[in-house]
């Protein structure tokens, strides 16, 4: 490895979405010495995707704050291994790279959880978020047909941005009861900038209907999707449709965080007051820690780079704005929780791993998630578990185990730096 | 507004705009990202480098995640990977 392809910071972040980019400006701002790390292409995470080319205000004036304050922006890069102390391995355009750092914070966001039924695999069947990532990404949708279904608030967000994208989005199914939908609404209460947003979109999603208690129970095509079954105030219906945007809430990214040995508790990564992991000198901030929407990464990623560059009394002051925000990952994860009739989706040979071809009646004969990999090689594929391990969580109780790198597969030369030779996946 | 380049999907000449990803490329021309273990065709689900469906052969390169890299003038994308 050449001096150019390492790197020294004082204080690393991982991930670039608003979490990560609060947490590189608050400590930077501070004089710390500072570079962010992302495996996308551009910074902005997935909420602020393309934001850029939009000029979105809030994420420009971030944007702008991280520039201004000489953070070292590293994008494209995929850390995959931590092969000693105080240093992660990444992957650039097939090159490893050396990452050092005095504190790490990890920023490393959350994914869409997907649930298995039939036709689910079809092409064309993507996330709620997946779908709006590849509009931003250049996906014409103009004049599209797209039903939108799953669960929580991103169903609104995304229904709303394609609607504006000129999509005809015929139904957003939504698997909460109206009185859990209910009750998150007037959790609202308290919080006016959510109101007002909450308000904003109920305006963009004046001419869009939406059902409470429903939700995909097939997709139909042969080459693609062509049209979905759902459950409507307890009846079946097929609408036809260009695509079908279905994810069911999210799941935090802490593949990295295990990797690196930090406690977890039901699923996500422990933190104290100051975002501190149990790990001495790891911080974690955003949706691994719990699931609470932009201001809770905002707020997390500012106390973890005021802590990370010694200004823990600056922190201190944000207290109780992460109070608040954590008040609200707590009434989402109750307004959103999933229902049991979820679990009867999949049929026999609904494929419930997609990277292996693993069907449901194979994993009904397992009795955990160690003997589903042994036995059929469920989740043993490139995503590694990421897809279909929430999905067999939700249907089984499985829990997934410890977290073995390189944690997304690399080439065979990145592969050659971690010690003890950890086989190259294809 | 940004200019159209040309790439190839399957030896056929697809044309899109500047700062469009090769995922996006291919779900529009209508093919599917590939076909999985058991001959199934996928598409990219995920948009994010997580899920791995939309996996191609770049410029030679296989598995790559045709999400994360955007479509540069001349670009050679298969599907057979």
């Amino acid at each position: 490895m050449d001096s150019g392809s390492r790197k020294q910071f004082e204080v690393l972040v991982v991930g670039g979405g608003p979490a990560g980019i609060a947490a590189a400006v608050s400590a930077a701002e501070h004089g710390a010495q500072v570079g962010i790390v992302d495996d996308n292409l551009n910074l902005g995470g997935q909420i602020w995707r393309g934001d850029a080319r939009y000029r979105v205000p809030e994420s420009a004036a971030w944007e702008e704050r991280l520039q201004r304050a000489g953070v070292t922006v590293l994008p494209g890069m995929r850390v995959f291994h931590q092969p000693g102390a105080r240093m992660l391995l990444a992957e650039r355009d097939g090159a490893t790279r050396e990452l050092s750092y005095g504190k790490l914070i990890l920023a490393t966001g959350a994914r869409e959880r997907f649930l298995a039924f039939p036709g689910w695999t079809l092409p064309d069947v993507m996330g709620a978020g997946g779908l709006q990532a590849m509009v931003k990404s250049g996906l014409p949708i103009r004049g599209k047909r797209v039903v939108v279904a799953g669960t929580g608030p991103l169903l609104l967000a995304v229904a709303a941005y394609l609607h504006k994208h000129g999509a005809e989005i015929p139904v957003i199914c939504e698997q909460a009861s109206w009185g859990r939908l209910a009750g998150f609404a007037a959790g609202l209460i308290g919080s006016p900038a959510k109101i007002a947003q909450a308000l904003q979109l109920k305006r963009d999603l004046s001419e869009i209907p939406l059902s409470a208690n429903s939700w995909p129970v097939a997709a139909h095509g042969s080459e693609r999707v062509e049209s979905v079954t759902v459950v409507r105030g307890g009846k079946l219906e097929t609408i036809t449709c260009d695509y079908l945007a279905c994810g069911f809430h999210l799941v935090p990214n802490t593949e990295l965080a295990i990797l690196l040995g930090c406690t977890t508790r039901s699923g996500y990564v422990s933190v104290d007051e100051n975002q501190q992991t149990s790990v001495a000198d790891v911080y974690c901030a955003g949706e691994p820690t719990g699931i609470a929407g932009i201001d809770g990464s905002l707020v997390e990623g500012q106390i973890a780079g005021l802590s990370a560059s010694g200004r823990a009394v600056e922190a201190k002051a944000l207290l109780s704005e992460r109070q608040k925000t954590r008040r609200f990952a707590a009434r989402m994860e109750r307004a959103f929780r999933l229902r049991q009739e979820l679990k009867g989706l999949p049929d026999a040979e609904t494929v419930i791993c997609r990277c292996e071809d693993v069907r449901y009646s194979r994993l009904q004969q397992c009795g955990s998630w160690r003997a589903a990999k042994l036995h059929t090689r469920c989740g043993m594929g490139p995503c590694q578990g990421r897809v279909c391990g929430p999905a067999t969580q939700f249907l089984f109780g499985w829990t997934p185990e410890s977290v073995r790198p390189p944690i997304f597969p690399a080439r065979v030369e990145s592969l050659a730096c971690i010690p003890g030779g950890a086989k190259p996946q294809t | 507004m940004p200019s159209e380049i040309t790439i190839r999907i399957n030896g056929v000449d697809v044309s899109v705009l500047q700062g469009t990803t090769v995922a996006v490329a291919m779900t529009a021309s209508g093919d599917a990202c590939r076909r999985s273990v058991s001959g199934e065709p996928r598409g990219a689900l995920c948009g994010m480098g997580i899920c791995f469906e939309c996996r191609a052969v770049i410029n030679g390169c296989p598995h790559v995640r045709s999400c994360q890299i955007l479509c540069e003038p001349g670009m050679d994308v298969r599907t057979d990977g």
